[in-house]
């Protein structure tokens, strides 16, 4: 294999790669060494503590099955509620009004520059004060609200972008055969720029999944981080156990989620039918910080 | 008005959230820096390791990596980090996991402003007859790492929010202070906005002269 950075390689570069190949072996084994030596030292390996995974269901319909529903449902529930609000906060950030451009700008460019967990405890404080939500249901009301309130901003940003993306032929062939901006706007602009930002969105959501494991560690919301506490306590402090099995099934889903982004991605960049403008997976870290970045819209 | 902050060490709180931002910054900097030489590299089984790396760490949440570092490392492990004290531990514990799972992102930031260097560069360095080290450490690096302050920027402010995760296991930053001062004083809406208006300023002039500097040192192509 060669790329742009290296000549493929000569008798001597291949004597030089097996040398670092097996200088590399011998510290990734020494580390991997230390790590088994460790967890055996503390009794991490015995079956005993990985039997309830590898050696029956019961951990799984009992504890990380519901979990993971906790945890897919308060994502849902914020990526459909987050949808819509961050479309309108979008639309209202690139309109000609500066009344309805600056608060929206505020709102985005605030909610982005302050931290998930505060408005989660934010959430939480309120609803138990203001409301009368049981505290039941407290948790996942707080970690949606959360949730949503960040990623509206966010989305906000990747609907203006995606709209942005757009070549300006489209919106000027609009307005030449006479448009209202309503129209242009409902018509052109944003049923293009939803299929230019569907891998943003999708890439958006694996951001929010990772984001619900924070109700299960500072808010008691019972999603599958919590079940792994719950796990460690039950089958008796199988705390490395519980954990890789968590981590295991959150990166599974976030890879998949990931993929099928990078996916539609190019298939998008391919297709024929469309203006080729697509908002990728990288735009998402950019557009989730506040300030201008108006490098993503170029780049479209 | 502000009464009730009194007996809160407000500013103790935002030091610590800063210093926690630092310090992960400074070390996945340089984690992520080797990650990203060993992504491009020519060596398959350090492109592959990088590459597994990147994919896995990006996809499991911070919380649980931050809570790992607690339960699974300094608990069960008895992984103490040189400290006696508990809180010490905790802090240290944090700061590994902020920057084992920050050096992915600077991995993938530096990758995309390797990408923007022109192909040219490399194949006249190439031409010169530099190898794989002087290519990446005299022409394609210092190019790449000016393209990627934007990105980078991106990366410190998420990090700075970040930060918060370590109130989880007991960090007293800035979330975890707010969460006490919740659940004992009255002023719910003050002392919310005083932590919002707390991170803003760590946030936007972070993002505002960055993304000047970011402007200055950009190769013009």
């Amino acid at each position: 294999m060669s790329s742009v950075l290296y000549d493929a390689q000569g008798p001597h570069a291949k004597r030089r790669n097996v040398l670092y190949t097996a200088v590399f072996t011998v510290a990734a084994v020494a580390v991997l060494w230390w790590v088994f030596s460790t967890l055996a030292d503390k009794d991490q390996l015995a079956w005993e503590k990985w039997k309830p995974f590898l050696g029956g269901t019961e951990a799984y319909t009992a504890y990380i099955w519901p979990g993971l529903e906790n945890t897919l449902k308060a994502a849902a529930l914020s990526m459909i509620i987050a949808l819509p609000l961050g479309a309108v906060l979008g639309i209202a950030r690139l309109s000609d009004h500066a009344w309805v451009r600056v608060p929206a700008s505020v709102v985005v460019e605030f909610f982005r520059a302050i931290p998930v967990l505060v408005l989660m405890i934010f959430g939480m404080a309120w609803y138990s004060e203001y409301t009368d939500i049981s505290s039941d249901s407290r948790p996942l009301y707080a970690v949606v609200t959360g949730l949503v309130l960040y990623n509206a901003s966010v989305l906000a940003e990747i609907v203006r972008a995606g709209i942005l993306s757009l070549p300006r032929g489209q919106s000027e062939a609009a307005m030449a055969i006479g448009l209202r901006k309503n129209q242009t706007m409902r018509l052109v602009l944003l049923p293009q720029a939803v299929t230019a930002m569907l891998p943003a969105i999708v890439s958006q959501l694996v951001v929010i999944v990772k984001d619900t494991a924070l109700g299960g560690a500072v808010m008691t919301f019972p999603e599958l981080l919590a079940s792994a506490n719950t796990m460690s306590a039950y089958y008796g402090a199988n705390t490395i156990a519980s954990f890789t099995v968590v981590a295991v099934i959150f990166v599974a889903i976030n890879f998949s989620l990931t993929s099928f982004a990078g996916w539609l991605e190019r298939r998008l960049r391919q297709g024929k039918k469309s203006t080729g403008a697509v908002l990728g997976v990288d735009a998402v870290a950019e557009l989730a910080a506040p300030g201008e970045h108006e490098e993503v819209t170029k780049v479209g | 008005m502000f009464d009730f902050l009194e007996g809160y060490d407000l500013l103790g709180a935002f030091w610590t959230t800063v210093q926690l931002t630092l310090l992960s910054a400074v070390g996945s900097l340089i984690w992520g820096t080797l990650l990203a030489a060993m992504r491009v590299g020519p060596v398959p089984l350090m492109r592959g390791f990088a590459t597994a790396y990147v994919n896995i760490v990006r996809n499991i949440p911070l919380t649980v990596i931050i809570l790992f570092s607690s339960l699974g490392l300094y608990s069960t492990l008895n992984i103490t980090m040189g400290s006696e004290v508990v809180k010490t531990s905790n802090f240290r514990l944090a700061v590994l996991g902020l920057m084992l799972y920050t050096a992915a992102f600077v991995c993938e930031a530096l990758r995309s402003g390797i990408n923007t260097v022109p192909v040219g560069q490399a194949e006249a360095a190439r031409a010169l007859g530099l190898n794989f080290t002087q290519v990446l450490g005299l022409v394609v690096l210092p190019q790449a790492f000016r393209a990627a302050v934007g990105p980078l920027t991106n990366v410190l402010i998420a990090l700075t929010k970040n930060t918060t995760v370590a109130a989880a296991i007991g960090v007293a930053e800035a979330a975890y202070l707010m969460k006490e001062m919740v659940e004992n004083e009255a002023q719910l809406v003050l002392i919310s906005a005083i932590i919002a208006v707390g991170f803003c300023c760590l946030t936007l002039p972070t993002g505002l002269f960055l993304g000047w500097v970011a402007k200055k040192v950009a190769v013009k192509r």
